[in-house]
């Protein structure tokens, strides 16, 4: 297949073929009801859960920075984490399309070939961040003080939803290179569990054995929760020698790099796709 | 009639010992419903996925509207139009929404795709329905509606994949009329089937396949014709069956062979009458007495059995018998 060039025409042509899938893809969460619900309360009830379960225990041992509070903590890991858990949608949403032949159709049609991907992920995105306003709203409601300024919470949530759009297109080359269903979501499991939970999201690192820490401090999660955490809290919140900007320069580095390998494997395991 | 499409010597392997195409040739006429039969796994499907650009043949040259299927594969794509084995529609969407999503892919504009949609929904006599979400729809809606988006870009070749599999008789019919009408509209339409009733029905021309290499092609009387004017068929007591079909092998061009359906012996009549009196004579010098003879006009059956197992050793016959047996079609009386 000869590599067309990219001329305005395509380029036009991509975005609007991106526009009719995203709109596509958004209007199956908004018209199945239980996905909708599904998909907003899940969230707020695990956040609901850590708060309460580990809320207690874990306020003696919270840096100055949370001002005595597990939610100050809590929230900027959760945010964190919900946008990693939110580019999970990608990989079934892939998978089953090419299951029902809806893949079939679109590769048999004169469309933008990059259109069929960038529409799932950028529609999951748009999922992803009512889902993290939603759960900001309810931390909100339940006590959550940001300490720096509207700023630093807007970079903040930009940086989770950046990093969680990275995770997207891991999840677009999961859910198209693995074929059956049930393989998909214990991949999904076996990589987003470990890395969510071991990670600066709930707790501290500093009480897990060496290790563990050693993996816990550097996976890019952590890197994501602390800049949020740096960019809500203050400097303060950081472990010692970490900077507010030098954690939010590494973790959009890793959301760069993630993009910079996923997005390219995604687009070879797409047109290899065979049902 | 200039042939739209021109399919020469393809071959498409899967792994290293599946030939699923094994230098397959075919030239189909514009204006026609074209039929490819074949069993399970006689490379239909592989083929139309080749032909939609979904695949890439390893070997050989397929040429639509005199574009190359593999290098001119966006010029292609503007030309055809695919429906697959499963009604590829989303249920949240209406079926409106369905179609003219797809007439935007094609390129349309949106006026045009509004207009397109209504034309084709009009056509599919779903116009009211079709405001409504798809997971509402009865399979032959499904289905209805995955044609109509099909159609919504004004393709010049339509390929459908097994169009009616699990639909309900009634429904089957209404859509053998809709793909009928497609023609006279100018669609070339390609379609498999396993269906041989449905061959019957709707195709002009048939391509019979197996095991990725054509076995035989034409019209469907001309198909009919290369089995010969009548089939014989000899209910034989099973001890005796081996031997009988021994003391038959010189009576036809092809071996006798065991219909399960039928549960008789079958074998192609060149001669008619004189060929039944021959194949008992055969069957009297051997000592076997058939309990029950017959001989009737062929069917696609038939010649479905006859083409593919005068293509092969007798040893896969009776597989082919058993596969043919399934998309047997309730006309086949014997006289």
């Amino acid at each position: 297949m000869t590599i067309a060039a990219v001329t305005p025409r395509r380029f036009g042509r991509a975005l609007t073929h991106t526009a009719v899938l995203t709109r596509r893809n958004l209007l199956a969460n908004v018209r199945l009801p239980d996905v909708l619900l599904l998909s907003t309360i899940q969230p707020v009830t695990f956040m609901l859960m850590f708060l309460y379960v580990f809320g207690g225990a874990i306020e003696t041992a919270l840096p100055p920075a949370a001002h005595g509070a597990y939610i100050n903590w809590l929230i900027p890991g959760i945010l964190a984490q919900s946008a990693v858990f939110g580019a999970s949608p990608t990989a079934y949403g892939l998978n089953t399309d090419r299951d029902t032949g809806v893949i079939d159709r679109f590769r048999s049609l004169p469309m933008a070939r990059s259109a069929v991907l960038a529409g799932r992920t950028l529609a999951d995105l748009t999922r992803s961040t009512l889902i993290l306003l939603l759960q900001l709203g309810v931390g909100i409601a339940l006590g959550f003080r940001w300490q720096t300024n509207v700023l630093g919470l807007a970079t903040g949530v930009a940086v989770a939803l950046a990093f969680g759009y990275a995770c997207s297109w891991i999840m677009a080359t999961l859910g198209l290179a693995v074929r059956n269903t049930e393989a998909i979501q214990a991949a999904v499991y076996m990589v987003v569990f470990p890395f969510t939970l071991v990670s600066s999201v709930f707790l501290p690192t500093t009480t897990m054995p060496g290790w563990l820490q050693a993996f816990a401090e550097h996976q890019p999660i952590t890197v994501v929760a602390n800049a949020l955490r740096g960019l809500t809290l203050g400097q303060g919140a950081l472990p010692p020698g970490q900077t507010v900007a030098g954690q939010t320069l590494l973790a959009l580095a890793w959301t760069a790099a993630i993009i910079a390998v996923f997005a390219p494997l995604a687009v070879r395991v797409y047109r290899r796709s065979i049902s | 009639m200039e042939p739209i499409i021109t399919v020469d010597r393809v071959v498409k392997r899967f792994g290293r010992d599946v030939r699923a195409l094994d230098g397959l040739s075919l030239t189909i006429p514009a204006g026609v419903i074209y039929g490819l039969l074949g069993p399970n796994g006689a490379g239909k499907t592989t083929l139309i996925r080749i032909l939609a650009t979904l695949l890439r043949a390893d070997a050989g040259v397929v040429r639509i509207a005199g574009f190359d299927v593999g290098r001119d594969a966006e010029e292609v794509r503007a030309r055809i139009g695919l429906a697959g084995q499963y009604a590829a529609v989303d249920n949240h969407l209406t079926g409106r929404e369905n179609i003219e999503m797809v007439g935007r892919l094609y390129g349309l504009s949106r006026r045009d795709t509004r207009a397109r949609t209504a034309t084709v929904l009009d056509r599919i006599g779903l116009i009211d329905a079709g405001n409504r979400q798809v997971k509402t729809y009865s399979g032959g809606m499904r289905r209805r509606i995955d044609l109509a988006a099909s159609l919504v870009g004004r393709p010049q070749v339509l390929f459908l994949d097994e169009p009616t599999a699990g639909v309900d008789p009634g429904s089957r019919r209404e859509l053998w009329e809709l793909i009928r009408d497609l023609v006279d509209g100018g669609t070339t339409v390609v379609l498999t089937t396993q269906y041989l009733e449905e061959a019957d029905n709707l195709a002009q021309r048939i391509a019979v396949i197996n095991r990725g290499r054509l076995v035989s092609e034409g019209t469907t009387e001309q198909l009919k014709d290369r089995t010969g004017p009548a089939v014989l068929e000899l209910s034989i007591p099973d001890t005796q069956q081996a031997a009988a079909i021994d003391a038959l092998r010189h009576v036809a061009t092809v071996p006798a062979s065991y219909n399960r359906q039928r549960g008789a012996l079958v074998l192609p009549a060149i001669d008619g009458v004189a060929t039944l009196r021959e194949a008992l004579r055969a069957l009297d010098a051997a000592a076997i007495t058939p309990t029950d003879v017959g001989l009737h006009k062929p069917t696609l059956d038939d010649v479905f059995l006859t083409l593919t197992r005068s293509d092969h050793t007798t040893g896969q016959g009776q597989h082919f018998a058993a596969v043919a047996g399934t998309g047997t079609h309730e006309g086949s009386e014997t006289s």
